[in-house]
Formats: C-alpha cells, structure tokens, sequence
C-alpha cells in the first residue's frame, strides 16, 4: 500500500487521490470484475500490468467500458 | 442459407444489429435474441465515476461466447480518437480485433468524415484489426476502403437513425459490382421491407439500430427484420423474373368455357 497523495485527471476530471496505485483506485471505482479498459497518457494498460501500476502526478486517466450503440 | 464470411469468421446470420436506444437492458437482449443477430455492436464510452457496484453492464446482457461483439468509433469525429477507441475496445475485449470504424462528419447529418475514415483504416488495418468500415456510398471511395484491406464495406442507405430507407440503389448496385468484400448496409434502414431491398440488391447484410430499438414492438420488430433479411436474401439467390410492361397470362389460353 502506497499513501502518496497525488492529482490526476480521471475521464476528463481533475481528482485528488490518497494512494498511486492504479489497483486501488479501480477498487473504489467498483470496476474490478466488470469489463472495462484503461488508457493513461494515452497509452493502453494492459490488464496484465493492472494490479502493479503505479501512477504518477498529472497523468491522464481514461477509464471505458461498453454500453449500447449502432 | 450459405454462411457469411466477414474476415476470419462465418455468420449464418446475415442481420447485424446495434445495442443503442432501448429502454433496458433486458429490452436490448430480448430484441437481439428475437433478431437471430450474431453481430452485436456496442460503443465504448468513459465509464461513470462513482459507479454503483449493483450497475448492470451490457456485457452481462450479451455474452461474448454468444454473440461476436462489434465496437464501434461512434462519436469520433477524427483519426486520432477512432485508433484509440480500437485499442480501448481491443483491450477490452481482450484482444477480439473486429471493430466497426465510423469517423464522423458532423452531428446533424452523421455522414461520414471519408477522408479521416480512409486514414483511420489504413492505420487500423496496419495494426492487424479487422476493419468493418461505415462509409458514405461512393462507390470510388467504398473501392478505396477494400484495397486498404477493410474486412466488410459499409455504406449507408440514409442517414444514421433516419429511417428514410435505401435512397441509393443504383450507387449500392455499383459498390457490389466493384466489391469482393461483403457489402453491408449500414444506416437507414426502417422497417422490414427496406431490408429486404438491401437484399434483393445483393448486399451481404444489413447493420441496424434504430429501426428496430424505435419501433412500438421492438421484439416483434427484431423478429420482422430476421424474416425480411432471410426472405431479400432469398430471393436475390433465387433470381427475379424480367420487368414487362404488358400482361403475361398466368391461365391456359385454350380450353375456356363458352
């Protein structure tokens, strides 16, 4: 458990965070068992390298799922 | 009927059908099941911050053992966010690479941007997806999209979510001639009768949304386009009798009682 403080902007959002580590927040997001995919710096995470991610102050944060559409 | 084959991968059905506009979840499943789809688009979007952890997901609703799931770039309105909204899709799908590429024009009509598609598809293909491609009907530009390696051409019949049915069958005609690639029509569609015309004109399927998510019924909507797609499909197989302008006697012209 890391309690670095940092800032990031999730989904277009600037948030402040108690901890760096991406598990973490996904955990609070209740994004762990749903289908989702995770960009930062506009580079994709894989779901391989999830759970020991650390993210740093000001990254860019996309997190996506599904939903309907054509 | 023969199968559809859109890359890698065969299809007995020839009806592909989008998960947008439906009142739930529930309502989304039980038309697709009624529609005998086995392509299944969806859009990626970012995901409510906040999420309750009892929210649905659409992914509970259509298994992907089921059902082949087609992202879609909806929203896109360049190259740039189209790629990533691949890669996004790719990882959430744990590699499945078939993705539905439209990159957007403008908001009021939907019509595709085909500068920025044939871009986005070139890079997308270089990158090993299998590009299903929504396009505008140019058959020049739907030639274009085949050379650079789309797996299936798109053309739109109207407009997305128009309903206004097939307004351009003699350039759709053109694009099957030019094609080797299965030509979809995707847009426009409104009820079963503009599908079945897609399929009398040759096409390989129709892509549809709106069609059957706004219809009062959308169940028995679902089950009138699978009828309307097997029954065009047919009948292009079967071949249709010559246009004549005068009567042709059906009845023995001998042997009427006087």
């Amino acid at each position: 458990m890391n309690a670095k403080s940092i800032g990031i902007t999730l989904n277009g959002s600037e948030i402040h965070l108690k901890s760096n580590s991406l598990k973490e927040l996904l955990e609070s997001l209740n994004l762990s068992e749903a289908r989702f995919a995770v960009e930062i710096n506009r580079e994709i995470v894989p779901k391989s390298q999830i759970d020991n991610y650390t993210l740093n102050e000001e990254d860019v944060v996309e997190i996506v799922i599904a939903v309907g559409g054509g | 009927m023969e199968k559809l084959i859109i890359g890698t991968r065969e299809f007995s059905s020839r009806l592909l059908v989008g998960t947008g506009k439906y009142k739930d979840f529930q309502e989304t499943q039980d038309a697709i099941v009624a529609s005998g789809a086995q392509v299944v688009t969806v859009a990626i979007r970012r995901t409510n911050i906040g999420q309750n952890k009892d929210e649905p997901n659409l992914l509970d609703f259509l298994n992907p053992e089921k059902f082949i799931i087609l992202p879609n770039t909806a929203g896109c309105y360049n190259v740039d966010d189209a790629v990533r909204t691949c890669n996004l899709a790719r990882e959430l799908l744990d590699g499945h690479n078939l993705v539905k590429l439209e990159v957007l024009g403008d908001e009021k009509t939907l019509f595709p941007n085909m500068t920025q598609t044939l871009e986005a598809a070139r890079i997308l293909v270089e990158d090993d997806f299998e590009v299903m491609v929504y396009c505008t009907d140019d058959p020049i530009l739907c030639k274009e999209l085949d050379d650079i390696g789309c797996v299936s051409i798109m053309p739109l019949a109207a407009p997305i979510g128009s309903g206004l049915g097939i307004t351009n069958p003699y350039n759709i005609e053109i694009i099957l001639e030019n094609s080797n690639k299965p030509i979809i029509v995707d847009a426009g569609v409104g009820t079963a009768s503009d599908a079945t015309i897609a399929m009398e004109l040759g096409c390989d399927g129709v892509l549809m949304n709106t069609a059957i998510a706004e219809a009062k019924n959308p169940i028995l909507m679902a089950s009138a386009m699978k009828k309307a797609i097997e029954s065009g499909r047919e009948a292009f197989l079967a071949g249709r009798m010559e246009k004549r302008l005068y009567a042709s006697k059906s009845s023995p012209k001998d042997g009427v009682i006087k």
